[in-house]
């Protein structure tokens, strides 16, 4: 039960750190990107052949799927994505549909359509056991760098100048813009940051979930939850919204209970059904204030 | 409602009613275009599977077009419906076993689309509570619950295995499918779609069209002059999903299988494309984008079968970054350059 929750929680921190950039950018260009999973596939890959190829650890895989992920994402938004601010959503889905298709080829070409394998660096191996519990080094240490992140996160959005910046832009750009805020400067910047985190956090996850190159596709749809449930006014109503996922996913993939001599296993439709009710209800979020425009 | 605005001015009435007359009327490219996917049957009756295969698909992408070119609706899950069509259609072919009503092809349709319907009205009330984003999650969301329904419901749907024991009967009780003569189920999806065609362009070019024109342009605007915006995207929802399930209804009875593929996301992403790719809101774009659809997909996949996917998203970029308005944008301008005059239908 305790294993459940503390798998559960470890993977809900890695889909926040995933998910973040993604609802920050919406909720401030309006900007539907369905290609952000291609951006932590990226991180992943980027990490598994520093590893494989360099025999650098871990360690050193992260700062770097985090930069060339951020520096990806900069150009992308520069050349790219820029010329479909004003666009309609359609274009804007089939847009980053295609780049998602185009990814997904792309790295089975050059990587090969098997499940990447990785190896958690030495000092992370193995399992600890805390008061009759035995928890994963592993996941122990995504859990602490994620909420350093998170808090990180939380401070520089509320404490500094470019945090409050881009909670107005996130606001009412419009009225952010009137206030000689560059918005398009905060958009870009914002936009690179969340590659960077989803790129960081392909690289952490790589162990965790498999890196294959079905993962843009197969997390798209954990990505709109996310942002479904949390909302995107706020970076906490993601946070929860991910952690509730992360348990709930993995408690479905544990439990499953007998219904009429079937035994049902309730997993992804649970999952589902939730996205449904709470779009349906409450269409700015479980947590998210209703928009002000 | 647009009608009686249109009714207000003294005139009004003719001047809308030859309005629409002028743009009910068939163009001789349309003629030409029947007749050609007609005669196909005749000249490569060896290639009919495919063929089967394109109108099945522009008939899915025709429904699509009704809900994302007419009423708007951007939906990543229209696949629902053309899964859940085949299954109804397959479900009824195998209790009938060949013979009886169950098994009779013409009332598969008519079931699925009943039911496809049915559901596509009930969803329809989630769909319009948001705006695009959201409306797009939803669509994808009831997409997954059904795909996972029928996963669950292997009892029923067969499962992982598909559904066997598929055995559509005698089509109007007088030919027989026949493996051996694909053509036969060629034009039998042709002559569906063919008169499902005609029906959605009528549908289209009457004030019930017009109107969804007027909410699509704008919304809020179409509301004030008196068109009650709700109600119409439920109907063209609910047609688009009708129009869905007769075209998984079609892909059931002709390949008498039907498997979980039927409800997987790259059905509904591959019949926006389609979509897109023809020119949305136009009806013939869906034909148009289709066949052009099955021959890309035989020629890249010939060449690269795993890297199929890539050379699709290079098309999608560049088609969003480069062409406005997909093949029938390109078509529509070189008619009407040589025509002389403005827009097709």
């Amino acid at each position: 039960m305790l294993t459940v929750l503390f798998d559960g929680i470890a993977y809900g921190m890695l889909l926040f750190v995933l998910a973040v950039g993604l609802s920050v950018t919406l909720g401030l260009m309006n900007f539907i990107n369905l290609a952000h999973g291609a951006f932590a596939m990226a991180g992943g890959y980027i990490a598994v052949v520093m590893m494989q190829r360099f025999g650098l650890s871990l360690f050193w895989g992260l700062p770097v799927a985090f930069l060339v992920t951020a520096a990806l994402g900069a150009f992308l938004e520069r050349t790219l994505y820029v010329r479909l601010y004003d666009k309609p959503h359609l274009e804007q889905v089939m847009f980053t549909i295609g780049l998602v298709f185009m990814s997904v080829a792309g790295v089975d070409y050059f990587m090969g359509a098997s499940p990447q394998i990785v190896d958690v660096p030495q000092s992370l191996d193995g399992n600890i056991d805390f008061g009759g519990v035995s928890l994963n080094k592993y996941r122990l240490f995504v859990i602490a760098f994620c909420a350093v992140l998170t808090l990180a996160l939380q401070l520089g959005l509320s404490k500094t100048r470019f945090g409050s910046r881009l909670r107005a832009a996130v606001d009412d750009s419009r009225v952010a813009r009137g206030l000689g805020i560059n918005v398009t400067t905060i958009f870009a910047l914002t936009f690179a940051f969340g590659s960077g985190l989803a790129g960081l956090g392909g690289a952490l996850g790589a162990a965790i979930f498999s890196l294959d190159p079905q993962f843009p596709l197969k997390f798209m749809i954990y990505f709109l939850v996310v942002i479904a449930v949390g909302g995107t006014t706020t970076i906490t109503g993601p946070f929860f919204a991910s952690i509730l996922l992360g348990v709930a996913d993995v408690a479905g993939k544990y439990y499953t209970p007998t219904i009429a001599g079937h035994q049902i296993q309730i997993g992804g439709f649970v999952i589902y059904t939730i996205m449904v009710l709470v779009l349906i209800f409450r269409p700015q979020g479980l947590f998210g204030r209703a928009p002000g425009k | 409602m647009i009608d009686t605005a249109l009714h207000a001015t003294t005139g009004g009435e003719s001047r809308a009613m030859a309005w629409f007359a002028e743009r009910a009327k068939w163009r001789w490219p349309e003629f030409a275009l029947w007749i050609a996917a007609f005669a196909l049957a005749f000249v490569f009756p060896s290639r009919s599977a495919l063929f089967n295969e394109v109108a099945i698909l522009a008939l899915f992408a025709l429904s699509l077009d009704i809900v994302l070119g007419y009423a708007g609706i951007v939906s990543l899950g229209h696949g629902a419906f053309f899964g859940l069509g085949a299954y109804v259609a397959g479900l009824l072919a195998k209790a009938g076993g060949g013979a009886g009503l169950y098994s009779d092809p013409t009332f598969g349709l008519l079931v699925a689309a009943a039911v496809c319907g049915f559901v596509g009205y009930l969803t329809s009330f989630l769909v319009l509570r948001g705006a695009d984003l959201t409306r797009l999650m939803v669509t994808l969301g009831v997409a997954l619950i059904f795909a996972e329904l029928a996963n669950r419901m292997a009892w029923l749907t067969g499962g992982a295995d598909g559904l066997q024991g598929v055995l559509p009967g005698k089509i109007l009780g007088l030919v027989e499918f026949n493996f051996m003569h694909p053509e036969y189920a060629y034009l039998y999806s042709l002559s569906v779609l063919f008169i499902l065609f005609i029906v959605a362009r009528k549908v289209i070019n009457s004030p019930f069209g017009v109107s969804l024109r007027a909410i699509k342009g704008n919304a809020l605007r179409a509301g004030a002059i008196g068109i009650n915006v709700n109600r119409r995207l439920n109907g063209a929802y609910t047609m688009g999903a009708a129009y869905a399930g007769v075209a998984g209804a079609l892909l059931a009875q002709t390949t008498a299988f039907v498997s979980l593929d039927v409800l997987e996301f790259h059905r509904s992403a591959d019949v926006m494309l389609i979509v897109i790719f023809g020119g949305v809101g136009t009806l013939y774009g869906a034909i148009v984008g289709a066949a052009a659809f099955k021959l890309l997909y035989d020629l890249l996949a010939a060449a690269t079968p795993q890297y199929w996917q890539f050379w699709l998203g290079l098309i999608l970029v560049l088609l969003v970054l480069f062409v406005r308005g997909g093949i029938m944008g390109l078509v529509s301008g070189l008619y009407a350059r040589m025509t002389g005059k403005g827009e097709t239908p």
